[in-house]
């Protein structure tokens, strides 16, 4: 897959999308276009469907119990529901980023090794570059360059974010999905990953979820508002927050509810 | 007497009450230790680990006992292991939503609250005498095995679910298959929990005594097994033949055997606590 968008082809694309959590019917008639190298933010009250929306783009809604998905979902205009994607392969292109830091109880080394590791790249050279890349990419090379075969588990909340995002690099996707990547963090280490993802917009394109309004404001380009699986507004950053379209988005923007 | 002041009472009473209960246990098997401790003690020695079984007590020896307990505990592990870990890595990962395995589950844990008197006439028609390895160290590990696979099964399962979803997550999430993030990511973090359970389950079949009877253990074997299907006796077959006996020596004896057998479990389950406060430790979610 190419990084950018081909002839207008936009990067992430859902058509008639609804999905069904056994009978409970959580994203209606869903159709969003996503163009490449720009930072996406999906905002709305909890339970609105922003996450399982996010989630479809590498098929880990697959795992839930009653998951059934009518229309489609693409990517650079190939069908990522169709019998012949290899989900592997997918997840390489399409990384993701969880809402707690969920490094694995292993050192840091082999927590960004790891995506290489199970494509059976053992070589040290290879690694240790993808290694020191990766971490630099993540901001976070320079407190951990000397510490790199301690358990991530030592880092604090915000550095093992980071490292989540360092492993989720390491392995090359072209696009990444946040979902709440700074919610369970303090103010100081929040900035860190907004500036982050300020930074990996020119080589990525990036989809986020977020409940501050006022991070999605800083970081995004474009914003979609979705309320009880309805996809009520998507558009520009600055038109959503300045002059929204419709009434329960300006509702939400100016925290009416939500 | 009115009603705080009577609660109180209550309380208080309840409280003496618990304590007693508690140490009631404790003492007794601190009596039981004492007294084996002293019968047993003066006799152990480097002739009584390295001597044969002999019709005089003092020339008796636990040779073949412990080395037999040392070949069960070996093959034992070895067959139980691999099977439990894989069963409970199906029933856990891959069986979850299978009506099968919800089935398999309820008898699971049936069958660890069955005596296991049960599991030596099993095993005794079964590998004695369908499969022909009669009373030899084999079928004592196989029917052993089966004793303990149930604990094993129970233990490794909620060692694996102890693991939280979110590393699955990580690890599904970076592309690997399902069999990758369970052997990369499932299993190392769950292995100190996983093998405390283990150890706790071979502790258990080194001490048992009923279903080798039924096997046919309890014969006099005068020699150290060279091979898995020789015939055997255990540690605590042979403390059950001496106490039998009605010479004091041999009582003497039993007592310094107990201790040994004692002893041995006693360092498993220390191994195991070892390996339980590691495993906490490590790995703060």
């Amino acid at each position: 897959m190419t990084m950018h968008s081909v002839n207008g082809v936009p990067r992430l694309e859902a058509r008639n999308l609804s999905v069904h959590y056994g009978e409970k019917l959580v994203l209606k008639n869903i159709t969003a276009q996503i163009h490449a190298h720009s930072v996406t933010a999906l905002i709305g009250p909890s339970g609105c469907g922003k996450s399982t929306f996010l989630r479809l783009f590498n098929r880990m809604n697959d795992y839930i119990e009653g998951f059934k998905k009518e229309g489609e979902v693409l990517i650079d205009g190939a069908d990522i529901y169709h019998k012949s994607t290899k989900i592997e392969e997918l997840r390489k292109t399409v990384g993701m980023v969880f809402q707690k830091p969920n490094p694995f109880p292993k050192s840091i080394f082999e927590n960004v090794a790891y995506g290489l590791r199970i494509r059976g790249v053992n070589d040290k050279n290879i690694l240790g570059e993808t290694v020191e890349r990766s971490l630099k990419q993540a901001a976070l090379w320079d407190e951990v360059k000397d510490d790199l075969k301690k358990s991530a588990l030592a880092l604090s909340g915000g550095q093992q974010q980071r490292l989540c995002i360092a492993r989720a690099l390491a392995v090359e996707p072209s696009v990444i999905l946040m979902d709440e990547p700074a919610s369970a963090l303090d103010p100081i280490s929040t900035s860190k990953i907004e500036d982050l993802i300020y930074q990996l917009k020119s080589k990525y394109t990036i989809l986020l979820v977020t409940h501050n309004m006022h991070q999605a404001g800083r970081v995004s380009d474009k914003t979609g508002f979705f309320y009880l699986g309805d996809l009520i507004e998507f558009g520009d950053t600055e038109q959503i927050f300045t002059n929204p379209k419709q009434k329960q988005t300006e509702n939400y923007i100016s925290g009416r509810f939500g | 007497m009115n009603n705080a002041t009577w609660n109180r009472a209550v309380d208080k009473s309840f409280k003496y009450f618990g304590i007693a209960c508690t140490f009631l246990g404790l003492i007794l098997l601190g009596i039981f230790m004492v007294n084996i401790f002293t019968e047993g003690a003066q006799r152990i020695s480097w002739q009584f680990l390295t001597s044969l079984p002999s019709r005089l007590p003092a020339r008796a020896g636990i040779l073949t006992a412990w080395t037999g307990s040392l070949w069960i505990f070996t093959l034992t592990g070895l067959i139980a292991i691999p099977l439990g870990i894989s069963a409970s890595i199906w029933l856990e990962e891959y069986g979850k939503k299978n009506p099968l395995a919800q089935f398999l589950e309820i008898n699971i844990s049936n069958l660890a609250g069955v005596p296991s008197i049960i599991y030596g006439i099993l095993g005794l028609q079964i590998f004695g005498r369908m499969m022909n390895l009669e009373n030899s160290l084999l079928a004592g590990s196989f029917t052993l095995a089966l004793l303990i696979l149930p604990i094993i099964i129970v233990a490794t399962r909620e060692a694996i679910r102890a693991v939280p979803g979110t590393i699955r997550e990580a690890s599904y999430a970076l592309g690997a298959s399902k069999w990758q993030t369970i052997w990369n990511q499932v299993l190392p973090a769950s292995f100190s929990s996983i093998l405390t359970g283990i150890i706790l389950a071979l502790a258990r079949a080194v001490g048992e005594t009923a279903p080798l009877i039924v096997i046919g253990a309890l014969a006099y074997v005068p020699f150290v097994a060279q091979t898995p299907m020789d015939e055997f006796t255990v540690l605590p077959i042979q403390i059950f033949n001496w106490v039998s006996r009605p010479q004091a020596g041999f009582l003497i004896n039993a007592a310094a055997g107990s201790l040994v057998l004692l002893c041995f479990v006693f360092f498993m389950n220390g191994v195991a606590i070892l390996l339980r406060r590691r495993a906490q430790r490590n790995l703060k979610w």
